[in-house]
């Protein structure tokens, strides 16, 4: 398969369970090795570089928030600047605006007295915080009700008008895909089915897969 | 003139150490060795004393080493335990003279003439079991073994010319067999709880408890002559002593030391005021009140600044074997971490030595480390890794498997997030682990009276070996209070080292 992403565009993964979306996620931060293949970050393959510095310069987000259950959420925003040796309380703060969260109400909880959506805004949050190039979502908002999805989605897309960060979202949501990414790869058993804008792979369904995939998600 | 220096020096007397005097546990042999360390003590040799060490398997191998200088043991003991040699005769002299050659040849030890008196197994029934099934001989306990349950002590059970010499000689086979304790064996039988116990043939008890010794018409027990055993650096270092020593030989029969046995188990005399009178008696030592008050002060009565002492050893020992086993079991866990294929393999090895009784475990330290302190505290070490070594490395390996993936993903490098994350997320498991291993090792503690390293477990043995309930119960209730208390500072401690961590694990981990 071969993906380019442009910088300030949202790309949208979209596939079944199994489909290797995640895979394909984690290799992009060398949480996973590729067995063959390069990809190219700023114009130098990452296997060049250090993985840890390059998850630094990468936002992670989890389905479960991946919160740090014994830190505060302040500390838990302000990791990747204090691993950068950064001021983490002030990054964090500013980084707790951003997502909506008022850090005088929540930079002192705990991540176990937040609800669902709390805690994924403050995990985008700590995803944000040290001014990543990249974002990396694995189904942030797959875990929340409805409801609270259409909020979280909302907050997303219009964090991203604003910061204009890049961000590479992984969701089996087809709605969510359309509605938050500038191009969508569908995949299906490890391989890219069609790689475009939502509008072209509604109109234009390369393959048989991808038309059933949008005709029986209803979008019209 | 360095020639003369050098002649000098070798005319100086050596400096003086004192006389280590060892014992079994069990009342006739802390009795003996009583009389040894007073009896050298009044030919002015300085005297440590070590009694209660944990059976032949400990106290031999301890002489050996030179750990202890003397101890009481029996020629019987000597051919079958420690030489290993089943073809026992009958004849004591030739067994002595076995024993004395044999043992003299390979260990250096020397066996002093023997003191006196025989003192082998007495099997007994109670005096109704026997008259009503006609049981004179061990012929006929044979016949109506079937239907009488044995109190053997673990001793007899296992020892060659024990319960097995009776199975070969006699055929006996008894509906059942119990393992009970020296001390508890006569009351038991009294009671009715086993119907055939093993004995010796000096006990005490047998009168008080009026029961029937059967006869060994078939000669199945070897000669068991009491003998002080001494050791090698002993005869190097201080012949006199030996010499002293062997003013007992053949002072004593079988009429006396039942009577010493029976002033311990019945009336609960101080075994160092047993002794003194029989020296006295013996003329061997003076009759001075001085000696006598002193005596009877380090005997078996409760002394609470000795108490305090055994306690403050004891708590010595915890401490430094579980700090050394936390020193060692928490970086072991997390290097298996590392090789999580191995990491089961390596913690069930650890969990075997978990299996090892203690004594056998001390046993096996005595050639290595002698007795005392440090020989208890490799062992309780041993003892203290297993729930150590467990927790933390499941503790580790089941923090909040999410909580490490995103911190790894975030750009932690591998040891921060194992010192940042799992290590704080498993401290809870880490704690359990260390208290569990805490409040054992409070427990196992008790053993190091066995090789001579003090602590509560002394007046636990002593009471056991002299029959003392309140003695027992000296050491047993202040272990117990003991256990509570550190497990009861760890537990505080665990509340510190995770204040708002145990709860956020909780909801966090339900909420999904």
């Amino acid at each position: 398969m071969s993906l380019d992403i442009a910088s300030g565009e949202c790309v949208a993964l979209i596939g079944e369970s199994g489909s290797g979306k995640t895979t394909l996620l984690r290799t992009i931060n060398r949480m996973v090795e590729p067995d063959a293949g390069v990809i190219w970050f700023n114009g130098r393959a990452t296997s060049e570089l250090d993985p840890v510095s390059l998850r630094r310069e990468m936002g992670y987000v989890p389905q479960d928030g991946g919160l740090l259950p014994h830190w505060r959420v302040r500390r838990n925003v302000g990791l990747v600047p204090w691993l950068l040796g950064k001021n983490g309380g002030d990054l964090a703060d500013r980084a707790l605006n951003l997502v909506g969260l008022d850090p005088a109400t929540f930079a002192a909880r705990w991540p176990s007295d937040l609800s669902g959506g709390q805690r994924q805004r403050v995990a985008i949050a700590r995803a944000l915080a040290a001014d990543p190039k990249v974002l990396l979502l694995d189904e942030p908002f797959g875990a929340l009700d409805a409801i609270t999805r259409a909020e979280l989605q909302d907050a997303f897309r219009e964090l991203r008008r604003r910061l204009g960060t890049t961000a590479i979202l992984v969701t089996h949501d087809l709605r969510e895909a359309i509605e938050l990414a500038d191009h969508i790869a569908v995949l299906h058993h490890g391989h890219v089915e069609q790689y475009g804008t939502p509008s072209a792979l509604l109109a234009h369904p390369e393959t048989e897969y991808v038309a059933t995939l949008f005709a029986r998600a209803h979008v019209r | 003139m360095k020639g003369y220096l050098i002649a000098l020096l070798a005319f100086l007397p050596s400096a003086p150490r004192p006389v280590v005097v060892g014992s079994k546990p069990f009342g006739e042999s802390y009795i003996l060795a009583e009389m040894f360390a007073q009896l050298l003590e009044a030919r002015g040799f300085a005297v440590e004393r070590h009694p209660g060490l944990g059976q032949t398997l400990i106290a031999y191998p301890a002489l050996v080493k030179g750990a202890i200088d003397v101890y009481p043991e029996y020629t019987g003991t000597g051919l079958l335990v420690i030489l290993g040699d089943s073809a026992a005769g009958a004849d004591p002299r030739a067994v002595y003279a076995r024993v004395a050659t044999a043992l003299g040849r390979r260990d250096g030890v020397r066996w002093l003439p023997p003191l006196g008196f025989e003192n082998t197994y007495a099997i007994a029934v109670r005096k109704a079991t026997a008259d009503s099934l006609h049981l004179v001989t061990l012929s006929d306990l044979a016949r109506m073994g079937s239907r009488l349950r044995g109190g053997l002590t673990a001793d007899f059970i296992g020892r060659s010319d024990g319960l097995p010499k009776l199975a070969r000689v006699y055929g006996l086979h008894l509906a059942e067999v119990k393992a009970l304790l020296p001390a508890v064996k006569y009351q038991a039988l009294a009671e009715g709880a086993v119907d055939v116990i093993d004995g010796y043939e000096t006990d005490g008890s047998i009168e008080r408890y009026h029961v029937v010794v059967l006869t060994d018409d078939r000669r199945a027990f070897p000669p068991y002559e009491a003998v002080a055993v001494v050791s090698p650096a002993l005869q190097r270092d201080a012949p006199r002593a030996v010499l002293a020593l062997a003013e007992l030989s053949d002072r004593l029969d079988v009429a006396r030391m039942r009577a010493m046995n029976r002033q311990i188990e019945v009336e609960g005399v101080p075994v160092a005021a047993i002794a003194h009178q029989a020296l006295v008696s013996l003329h061997l030592v003076d009759d001075t009140l001085g000696a006598m008050t002193a005596a009877a002060r380090r005997a078996n009565t409760i002394d609470y600044g000795h108490l305090a002492a055994l306690t403050g050893r004891h708590l010595e020992l915890v401490t430094i074997s579980l700090g050394a086993a936390i020193l060692f079991a928490i970086p072991l866990a997390l290097g298996l971490t590392a090789v999580p294929k191995r990491a089961e393999t390596v913690i069930r090895g650890v969990g075997v030595l978990q299996t090892i009784p203690g004594i056998a475990l001390v046993a096996f330290m005595i050639p290595l480390f002698g007795i005392g302190v440090f020989p208890a505290l490799v062992a309780l070490f041993l003892y203290s890794l297993y729930p150590i070594v467990r927790n933390t490395y499941t503790g580790l390996r089941d923090a909040d498997p999410g909580a490490a993936d995103a911190a790894l993903a975030l750009g932690m490098t591998g040891s921060q997030v194992l010192l940042y994350v799992r290590l704080p997320l498993a401290a809870p498991v880490i704690m359990a682990g260390i208290r569990t291993a805490a409040v054992i090792d409070v427990g196992t503690a008790t053993l190091a009276a066995f090789i001579g390293a003090g602590g509560l477990g002394d007046p636990i043995v002593s009471g056991l070996a002299l029959s003392d309930t309140r003695m027992i119960l000296s050491g047993a209730i202040p272990a117990a209070l003991l256990a509570l208390a550190v497990d009861g500072v760890l537990a505080l401690t665990e509340r510190v080292v995770t204040t708002g961590r145990s709860r956020g694990r909780r909801s966090y981990a339900h909420s999904r």
